[in-house]
């Protein structure tokens, strides 16, 4: 004759256990209504800055489109208009593939001049291959957009937070 | 048209439109406490809090595309989902929802028959409810909802024995057939606190009995009939559109029907302890009377949703043995100890 208690006591307790998951805190964010927080640390769409006079930063010198391991980058470079006195190539065309792109954040570290950076924000989602592509002035204006924290200030700040 | 036949078709009537229109809310109370359960929210965005959500779930069945797959036997595929929704509805019949109400000078029982024989009229319907999982099964022309079919069979037909035995052991108790008898019966105290329902007499025989109604339900944890991972969907696996819905809407249900029906033989019926009904006038009567069964009802449910998200479903093998090893011999002994304490007390 088996003993009945012990299946009985497990009863109880597998039965104690939902009810309490009935009642406890729940785990379901509503996201379109509240997004989640992001990290700072998260790689989004990426930006072009723009320098004191609001001109595009970059000087088109294909560091970063060289650098980049998926080929996401594309740039037509052309000379620089009149009274640019800083340089003598801007970008004419400044294409991000987003849908090559790995967010690797390679192309902001190669980048001389910090004309190139990645931001928080998360792309959007379109209905055909040509809409992921960023060009200039979708990049320009994301140019406000606080950038995502950098790989080597994010060593900086764990080192930091190591050594006290 | 006499009265007494307007007042048995307003009875039947509000039955039905309150059983078929309990049971949207009953799968959209399932969802929401599964997702409490598991830490979710659960459907929240058809309506406010959900609420919505059954109406959109049917009208999706309404609009679903009807398929009548080949090679089915067309007369059992057709006639199985009308089957299914004898047992629920008929059932419902003997059950006294409520205890009486005047209106227009007429007392009107809130029962739609109160049939002397009530509990053998539910055993016979009862049995019918195989037939249409069965047919279901057998007219898909398909293996797995075969094999849903014959394990409804199997199962309903075992667990329906110790169902029985344990009704007897009510029969014996209040010495009748007639459910609202057996209501009756309960209305007394025990040891001048207790109510005397027969769970507090019987407890061992509400306990099988529970057993019973999750097998006989099919619900989990013995929902083998339909078993998802093994048998795609068991024996509605090749329903769609609205005969789908015709077995989703019996199974639910049936469900409200035998908590019904375990709240008229082992809680007390419509009775509620320490309160005198009749004190509140011919009308709020009848009206508390039913809301005291209702919630009653909805505590059994509760109970049914929650097993069904606490327990794994058993082998085949086990729900077998567990069945004709373990409940028909705890039956069998709470029936002859029944019989011995009346016996022995005249």
């Amino acid at each position: 004759m088996p003993s009945i208690t012990e299946p009985a006591a497990a009863l109880v307790k597998g039965f104690g256990i939902t009810l309490k998951h009935l009642f406890s805190r729940k785990f379901t964010s509503q996201y379109p209504e509240k997004p989640h927080p992001i990290a700072p640390k998260f790689r989004g769409e990426h930006k072009l800055n723009k320098d004191g006079e609001g001109r595009v930063k970059c000087v088109a010198c294909f560091l970063c489109e060289t650098n980049c391991p998926a080929y996401a980058i594309r740039i037509k470079s052309a000379p620089a208009p009149d009274g640019w006195q800083d340089r003598e190539r801007y970008p004419a065309e400044f294409e991000v593939d987003l849908l090559k792109c790995i967010f690797c954040g390679y192309c902001e570290e190669a980048c001389p001049v910090d004309a190139i950076a990645l931001t928080n924000k998360i792309p959007e989602v379109e209905t055909s291959r040509e809409a992921f592509i960023l060009n200039k002035e979708k990049l320009l204006a994301n140019a406000d957009l606080p950038a995502a924290t950098s790989a080597e200030k994010y060593l900086d700040d764990i080192l930091k937070k190591w050594k006290g | 048209m006499t009265p007494e036949i307007a007042i048995s078709l307003g009875r039947i009537l509000a039955v039905i439109a309150g059983v078929l229109s309990a049971v949207p809310y009953l799968v959209f109370a399932e969802r929401k406490i599964c997702a409490y359960i598991q830490d979710r929210i659960g459907p929240n965005r058809v309506g406010p809090w959900g609420l919505f959500q059954p109406l959109a779930d049917g009208l999706k069945l309404l609009t679903k595309e009807e398929i009548l797959p080949n090679g089915i036997d067309r007369f059992a595929y057709l006639l199985a989902p009308a089957l299914v929704m004898i047992h629920p509805l008929a059932t419902f019949a003997i059950i006294p929802f409520g205890s009486s109400i005047t209106l227009f000078g007429q007392t009107i029982r809130l029962q739609i028959a109160d049939l002397p024989i009530g509990i053998l009229f539910f055993l016979g319907v009862a049995s019918l409810s195989v037939y249409g999982l069965a047919l279901g099964g057998w007219g898909s022309n398909n293996k797995y909802s075969l094999m849903g079919g014959l394990r409804a069979c199997a199962q309903l037909v075992s667990y329906e024995l110790s169902m029985g035995l344990c009704l007897v052991g009510i029969i014996l108790l209040s010495g009748t057939l007639s459910t609202s008898q057996i209501v009756a019966a309960q209305e007394e105290t025990l040891l001048g606190f207790l109510p005397a329902w027969n769970v507090f007499l019987q407890p061992a025989g509400f306990a099988i009995f529970l057993i019973c109604a999750f097998a006989e339900n099919n619900r989990l944890p013995f929902d083998l009939p339909e078993a998802e991972p093994e048998l795609v969907g068991g024996y509605h696996t090749e329903y769609t559109g609205l005969r789908f819905g015709t077995f989703f809407l019996a199974e639910y249900a049936s469900m409200i029907t035998m908590s019904a029906l375990l709240v008229t033989l082992y809680l007390g019926g419509h009775h509620l302890p320490g309160v005198t009904t009749r004190d509140f006038g011919p009308v709020m009567t009848g009206l508390i009377s039913t809301a005291v069964f209702g919630a009653k009802v909805a505590t059994v449910l509760f109970t049914f949703i929650w097993t069904r998200w606490t327990l794994p479903r058993f082998k085949y093998q086990n729900l077998m043995s567990f069945s004709w090893k373990c409940l028909l011999p705890a039956a069998l002994v709470n029936l002859l100890m029944t019989a011995t304490v009346i016996t022995l007390s005249g």
